[in-house]
């Protein structure tokens, strides 16, 4: 247990953060009547929002270790324990969830008129299940909460989704189990192998390079298919475009980040051989998903499905900066993590909200709304320019540490993938001038009506990090940099000349 | 009198089929109490499950292999007693005769799971197969009942001849007929070729039961046939019965390395063929026919793999097997209100108009895939691990990927059920009395299995290790 600093909170914080929303859907299932639901899911939510501030406060950001750890026997007699503990990469990823789904309740406050009880207890149980993903250190306490969440987000696609919700659900439910089947193998096999499912102890063991090999493709395809990688990306357009605006921004914000998140926690420090020698290839289809992301989304009518497109771009950066096995290019891609999810979960919002008033999706008939909703569209206009990694906005900051980190490891792809922030550019000033310009042939807008203080209030904490990640990194940074410096230690990679150019940088 | 009390569960069970008997001639109504009754059994059963010694000349052991499955067995029996006290597909008169003979059959399962000796085994599962043979076509004026009883008798005759001439090989072999000798002869094919024929064509007769590939072609034409009661009871019992006997065999004998591979190849395409074919189905029961042919692949991954760590797998993926077939059958038996065959889309709207019963759907659809945090998956993870590098990974390969495949026509179900719109109005499902709370106790044991199996795994692991030599 060396690897675990053990919590000293007095009461098992992690855990409580874990089972308080699945508590809360439990009350949930009795409280009278939809508006109390409503209100009862925001005050868990937030409670277990306020509750993860400690976490952070707490979070010693000198150590790689898994810090707040929490051990207890669960099957003895296969070694199989409830361990759980949150480190530099994790941290980030489980502020954001608590963060992400108070502002999912509010934004589908209007959004869900029908069985608003069970789409509450979906989110919650939801919310369970990203959380416990980011915190397991134990390898089936991971799949069984990686797999349990499969089931309340087909539900929320195929309850509350859009017309071809029936397609895209069950899109969405074959592909990622059909990925996560050889997962289950690959654990197991793990398991045979060293007898512990304990996710750090089988990190940097004497495993054969072909033993390496099978695993991470087993882990690889569960992963990419979560991420979306390029070329497993085809659920994703169909289940974003159908999904209710919290479906979409759980999707887009946390569930893909699980993809990423997995290849950080088990490829590289599992099996650092078959990374390093596929690396390459990973590294080709992250920009081909950068590129081919970026061309789709300019093709775009429907704002969702741009949205869903430039995904797949964005999460082809971030895969580009894990795979370029560097500090700055980790460091980078964790932050991008944060950074998408703030993002595109903001942009999933913007839309949801011209769809709620106007029942379209499609770009032409969102234009010209500047006129009539001016909050809207400066939000819009933030979020647009977060999402193509504008100067001073949090993307930049994750995709400038991400394309410095590629051209240490490998100049051509990093050139290959520049044309991709070009093209993220591109589709973004399209989307924005259409809607807040428009043409000469404007659908008559007059009967928009600007956003709420409730649609308001959703925004705003996104924005303020938006501007605070791009202003000041820092201290996001700090909390992931022992991690990353460990896990970079544990892959044992150097590339021929990042040691030498990395010097030329001071921090 | 003490052998009365070790043998409390079959002497409950026989008494109850008496009772049943009281019943069907007309001294007494037990109606709503048939399944008290059943519970009552089943408890003293659970009572039994340390009850250890062995009787009758060493012909039959109560272990810890016996008590596991005799109280699964059992309260397996109170479950489908209380899924259908009163089976809206059997005539009234005949509904004492109709549960006497299950109880019959439970009895022949219970005394299968003690039998240590093959003669008494085979009695006792002729005990088991009679009595569903005769219960078979009560489907009151059906056809397609009387069309699956005979279906169920041949096929069942022809696999019991097999069954009984392998017996008679191994005796003629092995000159005894008693598991704790016949474990101590040499069972290679090179010194005893006759005794490995032998054995493998005695195990027809359970595999059949189990309704591995290629001996399942009756179990979805009879699922398909029966009432909706009587397929709670075939599709679930009578395989932890058979599997009870090859957990035993298998641990006390062992497979040899030819017939192992047999099993796997079996247990593959049982899994692929019963997958593929339910892919395509519309009955309800005749998809969860083909799906119980599956997971007799899966099961029998266990005994493929062997040793404490399989055979502990299989005991243990049998119950989880009882539990959500179970589930699903709750479901099966009140969708329709005539009593008829459910197709999948009887099962639209169904979250509308009963939404505890399209959760106990939820629960058995998922558990019967392998998708965590339901008994299912954990039943399947056992499995996997316990095959895994034991020279069979391809099977643990095919295995997940039948997964894969599986997860189609088990989300449809849910699909149906949740994302439909009803067909008509007014056809709500049936439900009252205590009906939801069995319901919710079986997604709770789902669940409860699927997140904390440890006690469950106990008692298999403890079943699994008296056989092992």
């Amino acid at each position: 247990m060396d690897f675990l600093t053990m919590n000293t909170f007095g009461f098992p914080i992690l855990s409580l953060l874990i089972f308080l929303p699945l508590a809360g859907a439990v009350v949930a299932l009795m409280l009278p009547g939809e508006n109390a639901v409503k209100v009862w899911s925001l005050i868990v939510t937030l409670a277990v929002a306020a509750l993860s501030l400690p976490v952070w406060w707490g979070f010693d950001t000198t150590s790689h270790l898994y810090q707040f750890g929490e051990h207890a026997a669960w099957i003895p007699t296969l070694n199989i324990n409830y361990t759980l503990g949150v480190d530099g990469i994790s941290i980030l990823l489980v502020m954001m969830t608590t963060l992400i789904m108070p502002l999912c309740v509010l934004g589908s406050w209007r959004y869900i008129t029908t069985r608003v009880r069970e789409f509450m207890i979906c989110l919650l149980i939801m919310e369970t299940s990203m959380l416990g993903v980011f915190m397991a250190l134990d390898l089936v306490l991971f799949y069984v909460l990686w797999e349990a969440m499969l089931i309340p987000m087909y539900l929320l696609i195929a309850v509350w989704g859009g017309p071809r919700k029936t397609y895209a659900s069950i899109k969405f439910f074959l592909y990622t189990l059909a990925g996560s089947v050889l997962l289950l193998v690959a654990i197991v096999a793990l398991y045979i192998s060293q007898g512990t499912f304990s996710i750090p102890a089988l990190m940097g063991q004497n495993y054969s390079s072909t033993f390496q090999l099978y695993v991470f493709l087993a882990f690889f395809i569960a992963f990419a298919i979560k991420v979306p990688m390029f070329p497993f990306h085809t659920w994703l357009p169909a289940a974003h475009v159908e999904a209710p605006t919290a479906g979409s921004v759980i999707l887009a914000s946390v569930l893909l980040k699980m993809g990423t998140y997995g290849f950080l926690r088990f490829c590289l420090p599992i099996t650092p051989a078959a990374t390093v020698g596929l690396m390459p290839f990973l590294q080709w289809l992250s920009v081909a998903g950068i590129l081919y992301g970026g061309f789709t989304a300019l093709a775009q009518q429907d704002m969702k499905k741009l949205i869903a497109y430039s995904s797949v771009g964005h999460m082809g950066f971030v895969t580009l900066g894990i795979f370029a096995l560097n500090q700055r290019g980790i460091e980078g891609a964790v932050l991008q993590m944060i950074n998408h999810g703030v993002t595109t979960g903001a942009l999933f919002f913007c839309v949801g909200m011209v769809y709620e008033r106007s029942h379209s999706r499609e770009l032409s008939a969102a234009a010209g709304l500047g006129r009539f909703m001016p909050i809207y569209v400066t939000y819009l206009t933030v979020f647009s320019l977060s999402s193509l990694a504008f100067p001073g906005t949090n993307s930049f900051v994750g995709e400038f540490l991400i394309l410095a980190g590629a051209f240490f490891n490998n100049k051509i792809v990093a050139a290959c993938a520049v044309p991709g922030a070009i093209l993220a550019a591109a589709y973004m000033f399209r989307m924005l001038q259409r809607v807040i310009w428009g043409g000469t042939a404007n659908p008559d807008q007059s009967k928009m009506f600007d956003l709420n203080w409730r649609e308001t209030v959703t925004l705003a904490p996104l924005l303020v990090f938006v501007f605070w990640i791009g202003l000041a990194p820092e201290p996001f940074l700090k909390a992931i940099r022992p991690s990353i410096t460990n896990l970079i230690a544990q892959t044992a990679y150097t590339a021929q000349n990042s040691l030498a150019l990395t010097e030329l940088m001071p921090r | 009198m003490s052998a009365l009390v070790q043998l409390a569960p079959e002497a409950g069970m026989a008494a109850l089929a008496l009772l049943f008997l009281i019943e069907a001639l007309d001294f007494a109504k037990l109606g709503a109490l048939r399944a008290w009754a059943a519970a009552a059994v089943a408890a003293l059963a659970l009572l039994a499950l340390g009850q250890r010694g062995v009787l009758f000349g060493g012909c039959y052991s109560l272990d810890a292999l016996s008590q596991f499955f005799k109280a699964a067995v059992a309260v397996g029996f109170c479950v489908v007693v209380a899924i259908g006290s009163r089976p809206r597909e059997v005539e009234e008169a005949k509904q004492p005769d109709y549960f006497m003979l299950l109880a019959i059959s439970s009895l022949g399962l219970m005394l299968l799971a003690s039998a240590t000796e093959l003669v008494t085994m085979y009695l006792a599962l002729e005990l088991a197969s009679l009595s569903l043979y005769a219960v078979a076509p009560l489907r009151a004026q059906s056809r397609p009942a009387a069309e699956a009883a005979v279906k169920y008798i041949m096929y069942g005759a022809m696999v019991t001849a097999l069954s009984l001439y392998g017996l008679s090989l191994i005796m003629a072999a092995q000159h005894t007929t008693y598991v704790a000798e016949l474990a101590a002869k040499p069972w290679s094919v090179a010194a005893a070729p006759l005794a490995v024929i032998g054995l493998a064509l005695y195990l027809t007769g359970f595999l059949f039961k189990l309704a591995l590939f290629p001996f399942h072609f009756w179990c979805p034409d009879v699922y398909q046939g029966v009432g909706n009661e009587t397929a709670a009871f075939v599709s679930t019992l009578p395989k932890l019965g058979a599997l009870a006997v090859l957990v035993r065999l298998v641990g006390a004998i062992g497979l040899d390395a030819q017939t192992a591979d047999a099993l796997a190849a079996l247990a593959a395409l049982s899994m692929t063929a019963g997958n593929f074919s339910a892919l395509v189905q519309k009955d309800l029961k005749r998809l969860l026919g083909f799906s119980s042919v599956s997971h007799a692949g899966y099961a029998a991954m266990g005994l493929v793999a062997g040793g404490p760590d399989g055979l502990t797998s299989a005991a243990f993926y049998g119950v989880c097997y009882l539990l959500m077939n179970l589930a699903a059958f709750y479901v099966v038996c009140r969708v329709r209100q005539d009593g008829q065959n459910p197709t999948l889309s009887d099962l639209d709207g169904l979250y509308r108009t009963s939404p505890g019963m399209a959760f106990v759907l939820l629960a058995a659809a998922f558990s019967l895939v392998g998708l965590p945090p339901t008994a299912g998956f954990t039943g399947k993870f056992f499995l996997l691990s316990s095959l895994w590098g034991h020279g069979h990974d391809w099977l643990v390969i095919v295995a997940v990927l039948n997964t894969a495949i599986a997860i189609y026509y088990y989300l449809n179900m849910v699909r149906h059920a949740y994302t439909a719109e009803p067909a008509a109005e007014g056809a709500s499902p049936v439900a009252g009395g205590l009906a939801p709370l069995l319901g919710a106790s079986l997604a709770v044991c789902l669940l409860g299995v699927g997140l904390y199996p440890a006690p469950l795994l106990g008692l298999a692991q403890a079943a699994a290790k008296v056989v092992l030599p």
